[in-house]
């Protein structure tokens, strides 16, 4: 693939921070093309992909194993908790043992941040960062960019100059990272919005507007990407309870009026439903772009393997 | 509606700075003028040159409502406040249970309402139970009323809890109140870390245990952004480190109680538990550094630190008595008394009991001033008496100051225009 004569050289995905706004392009592209219902052209085929899940998964995983397979590619679901992961083996044994099977592909979850990158430096093939501890997790990010893009089209629009709200949990969230490094390369205008406990002491210099109240923070927005809150930070130590976090950072209607009319809404999943978001929201088709969201994360992580393999066949 | 006229007071106004005779008309609860009044329709208080200040706000106010009622009730605290020249008290949230759901809240301020005669607000725990461990919710108590959030006399050990605290609060520009002991330096301590308590045989709680706990506290809101009060301070480190902080340009004020003011370590003199106090009277040089401190405006908050307590709890020995002592009734005459001594000066004191605490708690209340809340005393800054424990209106009756010669009291107390204490037959 390439735009203009630029080819993606990028070995492995690791961070939105290691691409140009010609990669982000590029994949976006690609990303757009794999909507479209299939048959797709089995560009895996005789690939391996290795899913390798520290950190429990549901629709990351999944999203990934029927990205691989739709493109033809064998894949393999390294279930952690019985392997020798368990037993004690370190990160870059376990590298190593993986790098031996000669796996094309290699998509990894860690709770520590950086584990991927160490573990890039071991191996020889590609690795996808599917999340590592706080710090980033790309392909949510571009599968977000993907999302919006597709649904700004519908109205004749794109990202550029759009104003996003990210709300909630930011301090321990690695979508919330990826995205404001992606929307800011994009040229959207990105706040962040969240009670003070939950927010970084230095976001301000993320180049985002750092908020603490939702009807200011949302002031003609044009998307709002809600987070999960964990549920072990709603005990007391980061805020209050429940009620106290939906009342001042659950998105409901009333909150969503405060943003522009014609705002969307998005949710990188699991969602808490009365916590977080009402469900009369995340459920609305008009306003709500949550189930397009698992959707184009498919068709993102398609361009995303199909796109570092091809740079894997040329190195 | 019948209207009230304050003819020829002295009337000081810290806020405005104010001080000259004029003459005040009250109407519909509200001061509706100043200077030369008409007297149509109304009822004349003839001041006689008395002092008209703005009523006392009282922040730090303990009472047993609800779980220890025999000690006090929002009713007996508030005829004590009246009594004191108190118009706003605000109520502590160390009662049983203690104040961390906006339901006791909602409840309490009812009360008040209905049993007191002066204006009750309450001050929100800042954890749960106190503990000291999970944040209340207070950005809901807040709109629900409570004007700051103090975790008692317990301190929050755990730094990074304090940090969230004052940050978590940030958002709604709360007043976080917080005890400045370092509760490791003081644990088990009764009195003063000093050569005094030392021969006595009492363990004694550093000044340190104080300064440490300030200077922390300022940091975290340094880091934070977070409004703090510093509650009770009691030595001149403590002051010392206040002032540091406030040079710092941290939202960041302290509250001294009268008690520290008016009284060091001596008065405990041969065990006297009616002396014991936490935090513990201190020396002579730092009850001196309270009053400089006060003076020049580095104490923002002079409180009672009213702290009803029964005699089964204070008749044991030193180390075994309860800390605490009433002062609803005692604030204004100790303060007057050390006026008269040409100690505080006494438009600082009553900067420190009116304009300053209005302006921390947000009130519209403590000045006087076209338009503002009729809650008003009338003082005689020179009677002098003796005061008696036995007949103070609190339901308790622990007081160090039982016995001593006091100069000066309130006279009258007008609450939202309507006279609520009158000693002018006595």
């Amino acid at each position: 693939m390439s735009l203009d004569g630029y080819a993606f050289s990028r070995p492995h995905l690791l961070s939105i921070g290691d691409l140009n706004r010609v990669d982000v392009e590029l994949l976006l592209e690609l990303g757009e093309t794999y909507c479209s219902k299939g048959p797709y052209d089995q560009v895996l085929d005789g690939k391996t992909l290795i899913n390798l899940f520290f950190e429990k998964s549901t629709r990351t995983q999944t999203s990934f194993e029927i990205s691989g397979k739709r493109l033809g590619a064998d894949v393999i679901n390294m279930a952690v908790e019985n392997s020798s992961v368990a037993k004690g083996e370190t990160l870059l044994d376990t590298a190593a043992t993986l790098n031996a099977m000669r796996p094309d592909l290699l998509v990894v979850r860690h709770g520590s941040s950086g584990a991927q990158a160490l573990l890039s430096q071991k191996v020889s093939c590609a690795v996808i960062n599917a999340g590592d501890g706080a710090h980033e997790h790309p392909t949510q990010a571009l599968l977000d960019a993907l999302t919006l893009r597709v649904a700004l089209r519908e109205q004749g629009r794109d990202l550029t100059g759009l104003r996003i709200a990210i709300c909630g949990d930011i301090l321990h969230s690695r979508v919330a990272r990826s995205n404001v490094k992606l929307l800011n390369m994009m040229g959207c205008d990105v706040r962040l919005i969240g009670p003070p406990t939950l927010i970084p002491a230095d976001a301000y210099q993320w180049g985002v507007g750092v908020y603490h109240d939702m009807e200011d923070g949302l002031r003609e927005c044009d998307v709002i990407m809600m987070l999960r809150l964990q549920m072990e930070r709603m005990s007391g130590a980061f805020i209050p309870s429940k009620r106290e976090y939906f009342h001042y950072y659950g998105l409901n209607r009333e909150k969503l009026a405060y943003a522009n009319e014609a705002a969307l809404v998005m949710h990188p999943g699991p969602m808490n439903r009365g916590v977080e978001i009402s469900s009369d929201v995340a459920d609305d088709p008009e306003v709500s772009l949550i189930t397009r969201q698992v959707e184009a994360g498919v068709a993102m992580r398609m361009a995303i393997l199909h796109m570092l393999s091809e740079r894997e066949a040329s190195a | 509606m019948s209207a009230l006229v304050i003819l020829g007071a002295r009337v000081m106004d810290p806020e405005s700075g104010r001080d000259e005779i004029a003459d005040i008309r009250v109407e519909n609860g509200v001061i509706s003028a100043i200077g030369n009044v008409s007297t149509d329709d109304a009822d004349v208080i003839d001041a006689g040159g008395l002092i008209l200040a703005p009523g006392l706000i009282d922040m730090r106010v303990i009472t047993g409502e609800p779980g220890a009622e025999h000690k006090e009730t929002l009713a007996t605290a508030g005829a004590a406040a009246a009594a004191g020249g108190v118009t706003s008290m605000v109520v502590m949230p160390q009662t049983e249970p203690v104040i961390d759901d906006m339901s006791l809240l909602a409840h309490l301020q009812d009360t008040g309402r209905k049993t007191s005669p002066v204006n009750v607000y309450c001050a929100g725990a800042l954890t749960k139970g106190l503990a000291g461990e999970a944040m209340t919710e207070i950005g809901l108590m807040g709109e629900a009323g409570a004007l700051f959030f103090s975790n008692g006399e317990a301190p929050i050990a755990d730094s990074r809890l304090m940090r969230r605290l004052l940050a978590y609060s940030s958002a709604f520009n709360t007043l976080i109140s917080h005890r400045a002991v370092d509760p490791y330096l003081s644990d088990g301590a009764c009195a003063h870390e000093s050569d005094f308590s030392s021969r006595l045989g009492l363990t004694g709680a550093p000044a340190a245990s104080e300064r440490i706990m300030v200077q922390r506290d300022a940091a975290l809101a340094e880091l934070t952004g977070g409004r703090l009060l510093v509650d009770l301070l009691s030595s001149e480190d403590g002051v010392t480190a206040l002032r540091r902080a406030k040079d710092r340009d941290i939202d960041i004020s302290g509250s001294v109680s009268i008690n520290h003011l008016a009284l060091n370590e001596l008065d405990i003199g041969a065990y006297r538990t009616f002396a014991k106090l936490d935090p513990p009277l201190r020396e002579e040089s730092d009850r001196a550094a309270l009053i400089n401190g006060v003076n020049d405006g580095t104490i923002d908050v002079i409180v009672s630190g009213h702290d009803p307590r029964g005699a089964g709890e204070k008749r044991l020995p030193f180390d075994q008595a309860a800390a605490g002592a009433v002062g609803l009734e005692i604030l204004l005459a100790a303060g007057l008394t050390l006026v008269a001594d040409e100690q505080l000066d006494l438009m600082a004191f009553l900067r420190a009991l009116t304009a300053n605490p209005a302006g921390l708690l947000g009130l519209e209340s403590g000045r006087i001033a076209e338009g503002a809340p009729a809650d008003l005393v009338l003082i005689n800054p020179g009677t002098p008496w003796v005061c008696d424990a036995d007949e103070l209106l609190s339901g308790s009756k622990n007081t160090p100051f039982d016995g001593r010669r006091l100069q000066g009291k309130a006279i009258v107390t007008i609450v939202a225009g309507k006279i609520v204490f009158d000693a002018r037959g006595a």
